[in-house]
């Protein structure tokens, strides 16, 4: 996630959740995250994973941020972190948002 | 048979993109998991498709894999990292285990996709794959109308049928690709199969010229459009697209290799990421690949990491070194893997030989042969048979070309 733009819609009070095209699940031989849908198959990173498994549509952007900063305590401030990653996966239809 | 092409799907099998690691383009040195199993459930199908490319001779229905065999090689593939699995067929419907088998490999962690003719399915039985956990369903369609869909498909009602369980499969919430395999049969429908799509609410549609292997092969001359055609319904499509405003379904338009100057990366490379299991259980590389000079593996005998790993003909075009030229000396070869084997023996007799459909193999005017004998078929069509229906049949020809167009 290094050159998607932040569309301005994207706010902390935000709660996305997954479109139910998509499964997300671990996969032991890929070793790492991935999203399943139809006849197909995206690697996510280890950031991304992170983020997506917090994703149960009850949580908003400020809470996963905040959980994620509790579990990784010396990576800084993941603000844009994780709204370059929503707003990727909102783009890509991965997540909704309401 | 729904499943219209031995090649990669448009939309890919492993994506790209910033929010992905570097996706494993697996190397001749490092061999993956067969990420994509095939299973076959059974030949036998309730339609008559030209355009199947099923092998022509059909196996029987009593050699077919038991439920507890189809297990153990979801079992075995699943342990390897295989993550996609497909059941197809034939109509993998008529497989009376099917749910039992969905449960099985859904439990193992699968994405388990049903790929069908929509015909034998009912509401109460799409609810069970539900719940056995079934995870997405493909429904082919022969045409756009009752009339051209079912002339083509060789049944009655057929249309019908597909739209009334189109309709319930998305009202029970899975995602839904519609598959329209296209010949010049039902090219000129292109703008109503567009909007029978939006209608019926899919998600993907793929728009996918057939493909010449099996019965399509035979009915070449009945199913090859004109570069004109294709063209027009290209731009249709195009055109289309950009009206939805990125609503309703994702268009993916499979154009023919034949008008092509190179060949396609057929499964993205032998033996390198998809694994087809027939009904009696032979193992391929591809759906078509036992009508090759190759002895092929069969899973009541090996397992399926020893049939990947170790097997022979799975490792015979591995990589470049069984490469003729031009492919050996070729820069380009490393993006198509010299084409698809099965082409190459089709129309040359020799398996090794660069895919005809590279303007750089000697063979190419085969392709262009071909292309001129399609625009006057001399042969009359050859209706797909199914295996009950084959004991019966004396007469399977049937110029349904006429119907229509």
């Amino acid at each position: 996630m290094t050159t998607a733009t932040v569309s301005s819609n994207i706010s902390p009070t935000m709660t996305p959740s997954l479109n139910a095209m998509f499964r997300f699940q671990w996969e032991k031989a890929q070793n790492c995250f991935v999203l399943l849908f139809p006849e197909g198959m995206v690697k996510l990173n280890g950031g991304a994973g992170e983020i997506m498994q917090l994703i149960d549509g009850e949580k908003n952007l400020q809470q996963i941020t905040d959980t994620l900063h509790t579990k990784f305590p010396d990576a800084g401030d993941l603000t844009t972190d994780v709204n370059e990653f929503i707003s990727t996966a909102i783009e890509k239809k991965w997540l909704y948002h309401d | 048979m729904s499943l219209s092409a031995p090649q990669l799907k448009k939309n890919g099998f492993i994506m790209t993109n910033q929010a992905v690691t570097d996706t494993s383009k697996q190397t001749s040195t490092a061999l993956g998991p067969p990420l994509w199993l095939l299973a076959e459930l059974t030949y036998d199908c309730p339609l008559h498709c030209p355009y199947c490319s099923n092998p022509t001779q059909l196996s029987e229905a009593k050699n077919e894999l038991t439920t507890e065999q189809w297990c153990q090689v979801f079992s075995q593939a699943r342990e390897m990292g295989a993550v996609q699995l497909g059941f197809s067929g034939g109509e993998p419907l008529l497989r009376k285990d099917l749910e039992v088998l969905v449960k099985y490999a859904r439990e193992l962690g699968f994405y388990t996709n049903l790929i069908t003719s929509g015909i034998g399915l009912t509401e109460k039985r799409i609810a069970r794959l539900k719940e056995a956990g079934l995870d997405h369903i493909q429904i082919s369609f022969q045409g756009a109308d009752p009339e051209l869909n079912d002339a083509i498909a060789g049944r009655g009602n057929a249309y019908q049928q597909k739209f009334n369980m189109a309709k319930s499969v998305k009202a029970q919430g899975y995602p839904m690709v519609l598959n329209f395999v296209l010949s010049k049969q039902n090219l000129e429908q292109i703008e109503d199969i567009m909007r029978l799509s939006c209608e019926l609410e899919a998600d993907y549609v793929e728009l996918a010229t057939a493909q010449y292997y099996g019965w399509a092969y035979q009915n070449r001359d009945h199913l090859l459009p004109t570069r004109q055609q294709l063209v027009e319904a290209e731009r249709l499509v195009n055109e289309f697209r950009d009206e939805q405003q990125d609503k309703g379904p994702h268009f993916i338009f499979v154009t023919p290799d034949y008008f092509e100057t190179r060949p396609k990366a057929c499964m993205n490379g032998w033996a390198t990421t998809f694994l087809t299991v027939t009904p009696d259980g032979s193992a391929l590389p591809c759906h078509s690949a036992k009508m090759l000079p190759l002895t092929f593996p069969n899973v009541k005998d090996k397992s399926i990491s020893d049939i990947w790993q170790q097997d022979f003909s799975f490792d015979y075009f591995r990589g470049d070194d069984w490469m003729p030229q031009p492919c050996k000396g070729c820069d380009e070869k490393e993006k198509d893997f010299g084409g698809c084997r099965c082409q190459a023996f089709m129309m040359t007799g020799d398996m090794h030989k660069t895919d005809p459909v590279c303007s750089k193999s000697e063979d190419h005017y085969l392709i262009q042969q071909a292309i001129a004998s399609a625009t006057n078929p001399t042969k009359p069509i050859v209706k797909r048979v199914n295996q009950s229906a084959m004991k019966r049949a004396k007469d399977t020809s049937l110029d349904i070309a006429r119907i229509k167009i």
